[in-house]
């Protein structure tokens, strides 16, 4: 194999057979975001298993309060369109763009936190709590992760943000701002499933 | 190791070096990651040995008093929290770390300090779960750790705290490994190196880690349930409050059942690698083989039920589950005809690895049978919770999976150490431990059918068990002595001069293809692949040398970093704040290490390069 023939090859570093991100970061991701789907199915099946078990405590039916959760949810998924504006601004090199994007969808997610924090907040006043009964756990725990995780992502951004801020961006933070959009879209996506099994269903009885 | 500066001499680093034992701590290297996953797991397993053999000791004769039942709760739990946590899982990790991107071509893995971290997180997790001895309260309600007995009333102690994080620490390891060799043998492969010309290593380690993938989720969650329980006073599994006992036991084996073919799908893959070799044939049915591993792993997750048949969840469940454990058996008999045909008209050497891997096909074919008796649900009312089950377990855990580990430890010793074994040390290490392992766990099926309860401290005369408990607890001292050859062996190999040819057994696979121990780069440049079996082809069929695939050059290496054994640490740290109750220690110690990880998201490592020397990396 002469030297020429060994330089083409090794242009094609890449397995060919399956179409499947080139990024290690991207397709890393996409995998963790597979694991984290088993993660959050558990906990929704926990939930589904013991939701009916209020014991003399609030019901789903009496405690969810459906407006509130409905512009949370409207937040949430306006910071997947804008984190999405945020990337395209990137892979159009307007930096700045991006930037203002990330802040954007960084905000909605803090928007979405303090949703939280405030029905978290009333339901505690209202006697649904970790201990009250294993529809209390089962909630707690589950909306709990969903909002640590957004806690997470909205550091995530910060951080690539100001990081941006300070050095400008290169290829390889490119490819950082871009695998956390694809997890703030995962994590806007399992918000969606919550909200249809947990609040809609709840309501429905 | 004495080789490794030798080995690097002349090589011009451009980044921050670590020497002595900082190098191995701080090394992102997947050799010497392999390396300290394998010691680690036979450090683990001296206790989880040492664990049974007490428990054989006070087996040994009617109303034995040698140990408190409490003390025998917390040696049978601790023994099978090691072995399958701290001992099965590490050291096929550690192979797979120290072989399959040799396999593959590639240079190191995706991520190589997510994998010291993974490392890291299984060590400290390890070390951190037997702490628990220093509390006074080890965990003793058995490995799969049932509720309610686990649960805040029964078991009051720190010990079920320290099973809860202790394995939450491992089990995110174990994830991170996952995600890092999936991306791995997905997006690196060496060019040529198409899916179905991988070896059978690889095919395992591809799908033991989607197992882990999916199966390391759901008992992440339940331990976090478990915790919440104990430490928060949540009501998942407390009846009184609402909860559900059985959501345990389901969460546990659906990762639970996948979890023994994460344990034995990588030893099959150590046994695909090893006849061939040894037989001098062709592997017969490679793309059955891929195709059946695959099969498993799919069958392996609607299985979970066949645990809990005496739960009474009714006939139809326990039917649905009896016939898809029972399906198993298919794809699995696949695998063990494959290489009895493979080993048929074979020139066979009997070195050691050979042995071993010739013992695993007949002992995993008994655990086998055993296994489709208790999957069949009526009559698992009869043997469930006796010692048949026991005798089941260990024969595809011990016969399978453990046999598997030693037939790689003596194949691939020469490419991880650059020593070649004792074979004469061998034969016998190899004959005690057969001989061993059968005088110990045969003997199980007999009294387990004879109605010995599993778990219990001791035992009346006159049931007729005493004679086959001695006859066990003999074999378990026989099992002693062939693993303390075991240990001189390797102790003596590993004093001797380094000077293994890089291809001492005529292998197939890539990994024989460079120099043993494998340089920091692995290939000097990156192999061209050009059939299955790429090194033998080259070896029979051409010049001897695998083609490289890029002009030689420098090569780019990632920098070594103290980073993942800081976040393992402080992770630790966090949990011990848990267990003693204390919201301060525990929170602060999350903090540092969220701040930790916030560092490692924004980091850059530029790596440094390395020239290889003329002919270094290959042969």
């Amino acid at each position: 194999m002469s030297t020429t023939d060994a330089h083409v090859v090794a242009q094609q570093t890449q397995p060919t057979e399956i179409g499947l991100p080139k990024d290690n970061k991207v397709l890393g991701l996409w995998i963790f975001l597979a694991g984290e789907s088993a993660f959050f199915a558990s906990l929704i099946g926990t939930y589904l298993g013991l939701h009916g078990a209020t014991l003399h405590g609030p019901t789903a039916q009496s405690i969810f309060d459906l407006p509130l959760t409905t512009v949370a949810t409207l937040i949430l998924l306006t910071s997947s369109l804008t984190v999405v504006l945020g990337v395209q601004a990137m892979q159009r090199k307007d930096v700045r763009g991006m930037q203002i994007w990330l802040w954007v969808t960084a905000l909605l997610g803090i928007f979405f936190l303090e949703f939280q924090g405030y029905e978290f907040f009333t339901f505690y006043n209202k006697g649904l709590t970790l201990h009250s009964s294993a529809f209390g756990s089962a909630f707690f725990t589950l909306t709990g992760f969903h909002g640590l995780h957004v806690l997470f992502g909205v550091f995530w951004i910060l951080l690539l943000l100001f990081q941006s801020l300070k050095h400008g961006i290169n290829e390889e933070r490119t490819s950082k701002v871009f695998i956390a959009s694809l997890y703030w879209h995962f994590v806007d996506v399992v918000w969606v499933v919550i909200f249809t099994l947990v609040y809609l269903a709840g309501k429905v009885g | 190791m004495a080789a490794i500066p030798e080995r690097l001499a002349g090589i011009h680093h451009e980044t921050r070096t670590y020497t002595g034992i900082w190098s191995w701590l701080a090394s992102v290297d997947h050799k010497k990651i392999g390396i300290m996953y394998i010691v680690s797991a036979l450090f683990f397993m001296a206790f989880g040995g040492a664990e049974a053999l007490i428990v054989r000791l006070q087996l040994w004769q009617p109303n034995n008093h040698l140990v408190s039942a409490e003390t025998f709760n917390q040696l049978f739990t601790m023994h099978g929290v090691t072995m399958i946590f701290l001992v099965a899982m590490p050291i096929l990790i550690g192979f797979i770390n120290a072989i399959v991107p040799l396999q593959i071509g590639a240079r190191d893995v995706a991520f190589p300090r997510m994998n010291a971290l993974s490392l890291w997180l299984f060590v400290f997790g390890g070390l951190f779960l037997y702490s628990s001895f220093l509390f006074g309260s080890m965990p003793d309600a058995g490995w799969f750790n049932y509720v309610p007995l686990s649960g805040a009333h029964y078991s009051p102690g720190v010990g079920i705290d320290f099973y809860d994080i202790g394995l939450q620490i491992t089990g995110i390891g174990t994830l991170m490994t996952a995600i890092n060799f999936l991306v791995t043998i997905l997006n690196m492969r060496a060019p040529g190196m198409r899916l179905l010309r991988m070896p059978l290593f690889t095919w395992s380690a591809l799908i033991t880690m989607l197992l882990i993938l999916f199966a390391f989720p759901p008992i992440t969650v339940n331990l976090i349930l478990q915790m919440f329980d104990r430490l928060f006073g949540a009501n998942f599994f407390n009846i009184a409050g609402g909860g559900n006992a059985l959501l345990w036991q389901n969460l546990f084996w659906i990762f639970g059942h996948p979890e023994v073919y994460i344990v034995i799908l990588p030893a099959f893959g150590i046994i695909s690698e090893i006849v061939p070799v040894f037989a001098k044939k062709v592997l017969f049915g490679y793309e059955s083989m891929a195709m059946a591993l695959s099969i498993i792993a799919f069958l392996s997750f609607m299985v979970w039920t066949h645990h809990m048949f005496a739960d009474g969840l009714g006939p139809v469940v326990n039917s649905i589950f009896a016939i898809t454990s029972m399906l198993i058996a298919v794809p699995t008999g696949i695998k063990i005809f494959n290489w009895l045909a493979t080993l048929w008209g074979g020139r066979i050497h009997f070195k050691t690895a050979m042995m071993y891997a010739l013992s695993f096909i007949p002992l995993f074919v008994i655990g086998g049978v055993s296994g489709v008796m208790l999957a069949m649900a009526p009559a698992d009312l009869q043997y469930n919770d006796s010692y048949f089950v026991v005798a089941h377990f260990h024969y595809v855990l011990f016969g399978g999976t453990l046999m598997g580990a030693l037939a790689g430890l003596y194949y691939w010793f020469p490419k991880i150490w650059g020593r070649v074994l004792n074979e004469t040390l061998g034969k016998w290490n190899f004959w005690l431990v057969f001989i061993g392992f059968n005088v110990t766990f045969f003997p199980m099926h007999i009294v387990g059918l004879e109605g010995m309860p599993r778990r219990i401290a001791t035992y009346s005369a006159g049931y007729g068990w005493t004679i086959w408990n001695q006859v066990s607890t003999v074999g378990a001292f026989i099992l002693l002595v062939g693993m303390l050859i075991l240990l001189y062996n390797l102790i003596t190999t590993f004093m001797r001069k380094a000077d293994a040819p890089g291809d001492p057994w005529d292998g197939r696979a890539l990994e024989w293809a460079t120099s043993s121990p494998a340089p920091e780069y692995n290939f000097a440049q990156t192999p061209l692949v050009r059939a299955r079996d790429a090194f033998w082809v080259e070896k029979y069929e051409g010049d001897g040398t695998v083609p490289a695939a890029e002009p030689a050059g420098p090569i780019h290496m990632p920098s070594p970093s103290l980073a993942p054994i800081g976040i393992a640490f402080t992770l630790v740290l966090a949990g011990y704040g848990a267990v003693l109750h204390s919201a301060v220690i525990g929170g602060f110690f999350l903090l540092v290490t969220f701040w930790q990880i916030g560092r490692s998201l924004v980091a850059e490592d530029h790596g440094y390069h390395v020239t290889p020397q003329i002919g270094g990396g290959s042969q």
